[in-house]
């Protein structure tokens, strides 16, 4: 450590350790062209999804960018509330700002004919009986409570059926549909 | 050195954009591509710049990857930094010999943010940031000392702020009232969300790619101390530096595109790389009127680069900045010929 | 991304102690203990510096916008080109591959390279959870993120359920080696491993790097320089490749842009047989299942076999023919911004002789490795005693 030469004016004064500043910044955030269009028909209870000009690929939900190609999307198209667990993970992390019951269950879901999934909470399903390839459905919020937000969908519960098998589900599904060229 | 040369460049600028980040550059990006006919698989380095900070999200340009189309793989790299400095670093890969093309790309969106607590983030987190003094004030406390200091005088202010445009005249520049005393309104930047993409290109490739290249002369970086108390604020001696390394003075320059955000940065700077005060060309853009934060300086690189494409200029000098007060400066100089 | 142009070496290698919180340093002090130290290596002062990158994650992490500014003076940068890269948790590497660019393009002879993280600043979880607008907040970290991923690869190889403790044990022992680790646990047996509790299922919290505080740095300098010091590390060859992380068909267990970023780097190396070849790995594992993952991604061994590699005692120090992690690795110590210098800068330190209890006998080649974001940023060096072949 360095030698620091103090002023005798402050022998005996307590030198500070550290010091706690809050800081905060205000952002507004705009969701972008493509979001807005999906949020918009999210709050009319309807999932849509952007078709790629490329090769037609199905992505959900639309940011509309092809991130393949860096191509924009500009065509949608609505989305089945149905799909399957493309992979998941069992978590006991509590999320900041959200009030979830520990373990819970965060998973990939991936829409029936949608080609990528998304992130997000599967429930009424004990975490034991979840697995790759368990088909689910959408669980939403009462019709009055929807809006132009993320969160319309509650979670995303079992829905019966059999289950779509490992070699298919997930990422595994585009290739295994023969849909085009993989990063395989 | 090899000979590196700018062949193509796309931006937009516009006060509040709706578009995200990733629908913002692509179609710059898809801009440059075609205009030099390349494919993501025909471009060598890929390289950004951008701030988390003025995005509000950790990791933001993860997100701004799928506007280049990263499928198959590249080799890519970013600098939370100005785009010129993402400019830099592709530079020096061509230098090295491994690449002959290389895209460059950077944005800024200042309009979500409460961007004046933004900037001052910015400093010493210790010993200036707890004190929140905006960008603003900061630059006050310079025209300040450059003005007590007779360096520079309210009348060049007002012609430097007709010369950009932001007053019409020195009547209407001295109408204004003080935003930060001794700063006017007309002294100070007006922020824009943008972005701006560039393609580069080796000797050999560039003349197949754009007809006139604007080749890289010189080009350097330098920074200086961050604490106000311990530099002077009445000198930019990192830029002084920096244009010297360039070779500026090699030659006469016919535009010269400043990353000035202040009236008294375009003054200073212009002092400090033997610049004429009034030019006779004027910048095609002033970062003062729009200032893309994260972006302004590659910003500067692509009007030069754009001088030399119209004819407008044969020596064009690009300058960037960062950090409070001019701390960190990059100096480019474009020239339509090779050597 | 080859080497290309002049050779490039490492000289200095400078770290500072990894801890959940340096409460006894600034920002500036936690830096400069690092630099200082890769200096006093490297036999050199403050001004024999032509040029200083700097590399580290997230700014939230510490509540500075672009803090590599106010450092300028506490790295020696003044009148100096500074450059900042940020490429998420691969950016110490890429950092360091940057520096040796300066360097191998004959642009600077003698670079600095520092990367730092001073989490305890700010609030990582925090930062790496940051509700993102618009969208469902159900991402707990980077572990519920790549806990989907590794269940797919424990599905696909049907690897037996404690190959990831077995990874996490071997780390912390290999820690115990290594005075600057973060987490020292003499005391910790396989079965408390085992025992700890799942975090996000598949992982337990045994198996997570922790969150620390901590910076590396290096001094990297050309053929004429490193020929003049006493004990340089050659750097053979350096790569980076990216792509995006969710598009259709991805291959997110064993990313292409990790596959062809390794090729690249063998290619460059003349290396044709990693697993005989390299004596040492230095690899990024945040989360134990990645050892085997990226193993098989490397070329050490065929896809579906890295955990057999792991169960063999292969990747151990003690009797291990590809030690990996001999410092403890990133379960070990994780300043999130400097974890991949980390990996670059024991690789060097491993093929000078000088990583002391870890060192791995006869070590001549090493490879560092570094990787960020959804599994899609990739940067790798290897490096050796000897100079590369011309």
């Amino acid at each position: 450590m360095a030698e620091i030469n103090v002023p005798s004016s402050l022998d005996g004064v307590e030198p500070v350790q550290s010091v706690r500043t809050p800081i905060r910044m205000q952002y507004t955030f705009t969701p972008g062209v493509a979001a807005q269009t999906y949020l918009r028909e999210f709050g009319n209870k309807k999932i849509l999804g952007n078709v790629s000009p490329v090769d037609g690929a199905i992505l959900v939900p639309p940011r509309g960018a092809d991130p393949r190609h860096g191509a924009l999307c500009e065509e949608f198209v609505e989305m089945p509330h149905t799909g399957h667990v493309g992979s998941y993970c069992v978590t006991n992390v509590p999320i900041p700002g959200r009030d979830l019951e520990l373990p819970y269950i965060s998973a990939w879901i991936f829409l029936d004919g949608a080609d990528v999934g998304f992130l997000n909470l599967v429930a009424e399903c004990p975490p034991e009986e979840c697995r790759i390839g368990m088909r689910v459905e959408a669980v939403w919020k009462p019709d009055e409570e929807l809006g132009m937000t993320a969160e319309n969908i509650l979670y995303w519960k079992p829905s019966g059926g059999p289950d779509i098998p490992f070699e298919e589900a997930g990422v595994r599904g585009w290739h295994a549909r023969k849909r085009g060229e993989t990063n395989a | 050195m090899r000979k590196v040369a700018v062949v193509a460049a796309a931006s937009r600028q516009e006060e509040k954009m709706l578009d995200t980040e990733v629908e913002l550059m692509i179609p710059l990006i898809s801009e440059v591509k075609a205009r030099t006919g390349l494919d993501q698989t025909d471009i060598g380095f890929t390289c950004s710049g951008s701030s988390d900070f003025l995005a509000g999200q950790a990791f933001s340009f993860v997100m701004t990857l799928d506007a280049v189309g990263p499928v198959p793989p590249i080799a890519e790299s970013h600098v939370e930094m100005d785009g010129a400095w993402a400019f830099y670093e592709s530079w020096v890969k061509f230098q090295m010999g491994v690449i002959d093309t290389a895209l460059v790309y950077s944005y800024g969106k200042p309009s979500p943010g409460s961007l004046q607590d933004v900037l001052s983030t910015q400093l010493d987190p210790y010993y200036i940031a707890p004190l929140w003094p905006d960008a603003h004030a900061v630059a006050g406390l310079q025209a300040r000392t450059l003005l007590e200091q007779g360096i520079i005088t309210v009348d060049q202010l007002a012609d430097c702020a007709v010369r950009a445009g932001t007053v019409e005249s020195r009547e209407e520049y001295f109408s204004q009232p003080m935003l930060s005393d001794p700063l006017r309104k007309a002294d100070c930047p007006t922020y824009a969300d943008g972005g701006v993409a560039m393609i580069l290109a080796a000797e050999g490739k560039a003349e197949e790619l754009c007809e006139k290249p604007a080749w890289i002369t010189g080009i350097d970086h330098r920074i200086d101390a961050h604490h106000f108390g311990v530099r002077d604020l009445t000198a930019v001696p990192s830029a002084r530096l920096a244009a010297e390394k360039a070779g500026v003075h090699d030659g006469p320059i016919d535009i010269a595109e400043l990353h000035a955000a202040y009236t008294t940065h375009d003054l200073l700077l212009r002092k400090e790389m033997g610049l004429p005060e009034t030019p006779n060309d004027n910048q095609r853009s002033y970062p003062i009127k729009a200032d893309t934060l994260m972006a302004s300086g590659l910003l500067r690189i692509a009007e030069a680069a754009r001088g030399i494409w119209d004819g407008q200029a044969n020596r064009a000098l690009a300058h960037a900045t960062a950090g409070p007060l001019l701390q960190q400066n990059l100096v480019c100089v474009l020239s339509g010929e090779s050597n | 991304m080859g080497t290309g142009g002049e050779l490039a070496a490492v000289v200095g290698v400078g770290m500072t102690k990894f801890s959940a919180t340096r409460g006894d340093v600034s920002m500036p002090g936690l830096v400069r203990e690092a630099a200082q130290r890769a200096l006093d290596d490297a036999g050199m002062q403050w001004d024999d510096i032509d040029a200083v990158v700097m590399g580290k994650a997230p700014d939230f992490f510490e509540g500075v916008m672009m803090p590599e500014i106010f450092l300028s003076e506490a790295l020696g940068c003044v009148g100096k080109p500074m450059l900042r890269v940020h490429t998420a948790g691969s950016v110490g590497g890429s950092t360091a591959l940057v520096a040796a660019s300066l360097v191998h393009s004959g642009v600077h002879k003698r670079v600095l390279t520092v990367a730092w993280e001073k989490q305890s600043e700010s609030n990582a979880m925090w930062a790496l959870s940051l509700k993102q607008p618009f969208q469902v907040s159900i991402n707990a970290g980077a572990g519920g993120y790549f806990s989907p991923i590794i269940r797919q690869y424990m599905e696909a190889t049907q690897a037996p359920e404690l190959i990831g403790c077995m990874v996490a044990f071997k780390d912390r022992q290999h820690a115990l080696l290594n005075p600057y680790a973060h987490l020292h646990q003499p005391d910790l047996t396989f079965d408390q491993v085992v025992e700890s509790p799942m975090l996000w299922e598949p992982i337990r919290y045994s198996e997570t790097c922790p969150s620390s505080d901590g910076a590396a740095a290096m001094v990297i300098v050309n053929e004429e320089e490193a020929d003049k010091a006493k004990n340089p590390a050659w750097i053979h060859a350096g790569a980076m490749r990216s792509e995006a992380n969710n598009f259709p068909g991805r291959d997110e267990v064993n990313p292409l842009a990790s596959r062809e970023c390794a090729e690249d780097l063998w290619n460059q190396a003349g290396i044709t047989n990693p697993r005989e070849e390299i004596d040492v790995v230095e690899m990024y594992v945040p989360f134990s299942w990645y050892e085997p993952m990226w193993l098989e991604s490397l070329g050490f061994c065929e896809r579906g076999d890295g955990w057999k590699l792991v169960e063999s005692g292969a990747t151990h120090i003690e009797g291990g023919d590809l030690p990996v992690n001999c410092s403890g690795g990133v379960l070990s110590s994780n300043p999130i911004g400097a974890s991949g210098m980390i990996r670059f800068a024991e690789a060097a330190l491993q093929v000078r002789g000088m990583a002391g209890d870890h060192q791995v006998e006869g070590a001549r080649k090493a490879m560092g490795h570094a990787y960020g974001g959804g599994a899609q940023y990739f940067a790798m060096w290897v490096v050796g005693k000897d100079k590369p072949n011309a």
